[in-house]
């Protein structure tokens, strides 16, 4: 489908200028930075310091000195053992929670699932830089500070709001028809759930736990508040914390960083685009 | 269950409390929203409350408050770093998300078009959103860089500039840079989302209007832009909460400097309550954020109620 049904006609030249050209610099932007971080990361230190060796946007000599550093010289394999477990964890939590709730409001229409199912759409709009103050100390009052239980426990508020409204839209798209044979036949709730709804809905399934793992390994705030013991912390904040000492940044290791905490979520990313955008577009349609 | 219900023709029993418990619908519905509500009471709604209540009192790390009434908001008043912070979040939400909604339809209507490898296209346009905003905003840091940055460096060989720009050094280079990193990070969610509404216009419309002899604006201005107000709406609403609430591109990139120059509500109150240990003081700002939300709200709300007015009700 293109956008005015007469895009064919359009001459080549034409289709360069306002096409192609606009659309090449509008990546070139978007993905530079990725480009830099992975440059930067292989620089030996005397180019990364003086620009004026080598062409600044090549790299002669690469090393792999400041990867070398930055996986056996620091805690970084923790902190993204750490990242991925809480990731996991939260994740899965969210999930459940969201399949039983979204379950519920589509096909149970239980008394006020109409206005339960609008209060969580409202809870994805309450942002974490809001609740970390009082999350704090209720983080310290439950005995969580510190433990990776403070963030998985904490994360599913972000997660599931979404996930529910998600996953209300594929519920809804499964034919009732399937579910009342079911009812008939003398299945349980749970039955049509786990039997019938479930397997049908694996796709639905997939994008909100992607969604929900990306957020997570996203998420900074609470994992800055909440975590101080360096080993225990997330690759985001663990990075931006522990990389500077006294006024000497360690750009290749910190660039090697960033780019290999952002492997892991561009792996299942890139398997699962077409899930991710319909999910997202899934989820403004409704 | 099943081989209860076949096989007896005896009148039907008045069902036990237990079989009453799985079958009647409100209370299969409490069961199946619990795990979800205790989530959401327990580490969203109770702490909502409890930070309006923190703002209205002096607690500090380790020393439970005293109820102070609105004494932290009238010290915020008087305070001008307060009234700094709170231009700058208006500015940054105000210029980044106008500017993401300009770029990221343009670049909709572009990945609209016929292209080749259009979904690999799709798959790197979202990159900048997918990836964890900390490490980005970090790449972003280094760019910005006083001695070594990189764009420095290409505009002193283009001969624009003969000495580095301070970035982050200077209070309108480094609003205008994190303005920057952020609308990066922006565009391409505000791009992917508004290419799924351009996807959903029917193709017939255009073809209408091109018998008719409209031209591209035209086509633009009647059908691409009603058909996607909803979703612009809803985007939109998104966005702005979102850039209006951020903490974690401005705590990598600045932490709030030069001189408090870059400090959003957010990372201000972060600052007052974790790092200064006045959690009253940081709760207080954090809840005047709570206004500006609803307003956003609010609008998202009649996007939506529009939308469904567009569909026709029956649609829900």
């Amino acid at each position: 489908m293109s956008q005015t049904g007469m895009d064919y006609l359009m001459s080549t030249p034409r289709r360069v200028v306002t096409i192609y050209v606009p659309l090449a610099i509008i990546v070139f932007v978007l993905l530079f930075p990725f480009y830099w971080m992975f440059i930067t990361s292989i620089k030996p230190n005397e180019q990364l310091v003086n620009l004026d060796v080598v062409n600044p946007y090549w790299v002669v000599a690469p090393t792999l000195e400041h990867i070398w550093e930055l996986l056996f010289e620091t805690p970084y394999l923790s902190w993204m053992w750490n990242t991925m477990m809480i990731a996991l964890v939260a994740t899965f939590l969210s999930i459940v929670a969201s399949v039983l709730a979204a379950y519920a409001i589509v096909r149970l229409r239980y008394k006020g699932a109409q206005w339960i199912g609008g209060a969580i759409f409202l809870a994805y709009l309450v942002p974490p830089s809001i609740l970390f103050i009082p999350l704090s100390l209720i983080v310290v009052k439950y005995g969580l500070w510190d433990t990776p239980w403070a963030l998985i426990l904490t994360y599913p508020t972000i997660l599931i709001p979404f996930s529910t409204w998600l996953l209300m839209g594929y519920f809804k798209s499964i034919p009732f028809e399937l579910e009342e044979c079911a009812l008939i036949d003398g299945a349980s709730r749970w039955q049509i759930l786990t039997k019938i709804v479930l397997p049908l809905a694996v796709p639905g399934l997939i994008s909100a736990g992607i969604f929900a793992f990306t957020l997570c390994w996203n998420e900074f705030i609470y994992a800055l508040t909440f975590i101080s013991t360096p080993e225990k912390k997330t690759v985001p904040v663990a990075i931006i914390s522990e990389f500077v000492d006294g006024d000497i940044y360690r750009w290749g290791s910190l660039m090697a960083g960033a780019l290999l905490g952002s492997v892991p979520v561009a792996i299942v990313y890139m398997f699962f685009v077409n899930y991710y955008v319909s999910a997202m577009t899934g989820a403004v349609k409704e | 269950m099943a081989d209860a219900a076949i096989g007896t023709r005896t009148i039907p029993a008045e069902p036990s409390a237990w079989s009453r418990l799985k079958t009647n619908r409100d209370w299969l519905g409490a069961w199946f929203m619990l795990p979800t509500a205790a989530f959401l009471f327990l580490f969203l709604a109770y702490p909502l409350g409890l930070g309006v209540w923190l703002s209205m009192t002096d607690a500090r790390i380790g020393r439970e408050g005293i109820f102070v009434g609105f004494e932290n908001f009238t010290w915020l008043y008087d305070d001008p770093v307060f009234w700094l912070s709170v231009f700058n979040t208006l500015l940054y939400t105000a210029v980044a998300s106008v500017f993401k909604f300009a770029i990221g339809l343009y670049l909709a209507i572009l990945l609209n078009h016929h292209l080749p490898f259009k979904a690999f296209l799709r798959a790197i346009v979202l990159l900048p959103f997918i990836v964890p905003t900390v490490l980005s905003a970090i790449a972003f840091w280094w760019m910005y860089d006083p001695q070594f940055s990189i764009i420095s460096w290409t505009l002193k060989e283009l001969g624009l500039i003969t000495t580095n720009i301070n970035f982050l050094g200077d209070p309108w280079n480094a609003r205008w840079s994190v303005i920057f990193a952020n609308i990066w990070r922006g565009v391409p969610f505000v791009a992917i989302t508004l290419l799924a509404g351009l996807q959903t216009v029917p193709p017939s419309l255009y073809e209408a209007a091109t018998i008719d002899g409209a031209n591209r604006w035209q086509m633009f201005r009647h059908i691409t832009y009603p058909m996607l107000t909803p979703i612009i709406a809803v985007v939109m609403t998104f966005s702005v909460l979102f850039t209006f609430t951020d903490f974690q591109l401005i705590w990598a990139i600045t932490r709030g400097g030069p001189v408090n120059a870059t400090h959003l509500m957010a990372t201000l109150s972060y600052q007052r309550a974790i790092l200064g240990g006045y959690l009253g003081e940081g709760a207080a700002i954090s809840t005047a954020m709570i206004p500006f939300l609803l307003a956003a709200i609010m609008l998202s709300w009649f996007g939506l109620q529009r939308r469904k007015w567009q569909q026709g009700e029956a649609d829900d």
